[in-house]
């Protein structure tokens, strides 16, 4: 039963010689977190596509879905805000999963605690008037009185690749402000989480919509 | 790593964090993205290529979220609860 989700893997994954060898030691049944035949390219790859690792997303995901079915009977199930309430209940699933390791997961679940306090205060911290510093990677400081923010990336005073870094930073969660090195690693790791989570999110679709259809037995 | 990004203050023009570091990242990053791991001709693929593909596959990969929690919410909201434990314990083990 729980091969179901991993049989829906697409087989493109195995071509690749390193999640042939990581998948190969999953079957020998080795921890997930402590195996690794390469360099640690195997870990993260052994991380987010083991079969144990799927499993243990997919509960947390079913059980985030039936507390967010729960809230939306009663208020009013427009299916945008619905929607939204999935979404928001996978990445919070997702940010579980990752065990705290990863700076997107710990900005996902932060941001959850954030806006209940939101609600009660005013919103602080929210577009600053922007001082570019010309050149610099300025998302290396951390200085905590005054926020530099790049607001727009001029194409002339910072180079191509530190620019659509500092865009790819802003696609992940919580890395906005984070160095170069900071925001690929985080990128990395997002983008298998991610996969993880399409690749769960349709397994488990498809099934109640296989459900849905058939006549249950009972 | 966090000891190097303390050490790495504001310079003029070169950055303390290594190119070769930095490079290794974009290339992990690569063979990550499908489109860009089967065609690999690595020194042929410039690092902001890489880099706005992988923005790219990212934008991808949240509207596909967005789509399917979509379907999901509709889905569940037609589901039964007997049937949702079910499926709960069918995955759970």
């Amino acid at each position: 039963m729980a091969s179901l989700i991993s049989d829906t893997e697409p087989p493109t994954h195995s071509n690749t010689v390193s999640t042939d060898l990581t998948r190969r030691k999953k079957r020998l049944s080795v921890p997930s977190s402590s195996s690794s035949v390469t360099t640690r390219d195997g870990d993260n790859h052994a991380r987010w596509r083991s079969e144990k690792q799927q499993r243990n997303y997919s509960s947390k995901l079913v059980q985030a879905l039936q507390q967010v079915r729960l809230t939306s009977s009663s208020s009013s199930p427009t299916p945008q805000k619905r929607g939204k309430a999935v979404r928001e209940a996978a990445d919070r699933a997702l940010a579980v999963s990752a065990r705290g390791r990863t700076l997107w997961s710990r900005a996902i679940l932060a941001n959850k605690i954030k806006l209940k306090f939101r609600k009660q205060k005013r919103p602080k911290q929210t577009a600053i008037p922007s001082l570019i510093t010309t050149g610099s990677i300025s998302g290396s400081r951390r200085s905590k009185k005054r926020r530099v923010s790049v607001m727009r990336l001029s194409k002339k005073s910072i180079p191509t690749v530190n620019r659509k870094v500092r865009v790819l930073g802003r696609l992940v969660p919580g890395c906005k402000k984070e160095s170069v090195p900071v925001i690929l690693e985080e990128a990395t790791d997002y983008i298998q989480a991610l996969e993880m989570q399409v690749r769960a999110m349709k397994s488990l679709a498809e099934l109640l919509s296989g459900s849905n259809s058939a006549s249950p037995p009972i | 790593m966090s000891g190097r990004r303390s050490r790495s203050r504001q310079s003029s023009g070169t950055s303390r964090i290594s190119e070769d570091q930095v490079n290794d990242l974009i290339t992990r990053l690569q063979q990550l993205l499908p489109e860009l791991r089967d065609s690999r001709r690595s020194d042929k693929v410039s690092a902001a290529r890489v880099l706005q593909d992988t923005c790219n596959y990212i934008r991808n990969l949240h509207r596909e979220v967005d789509d399917l929690s979509e379907r999901l919410s509709e889905l569940l909201a037609n589901t039964d609860t007997a049937q949702a434990a079910l499926i709960r314990s069918l995955l759970s083990q």
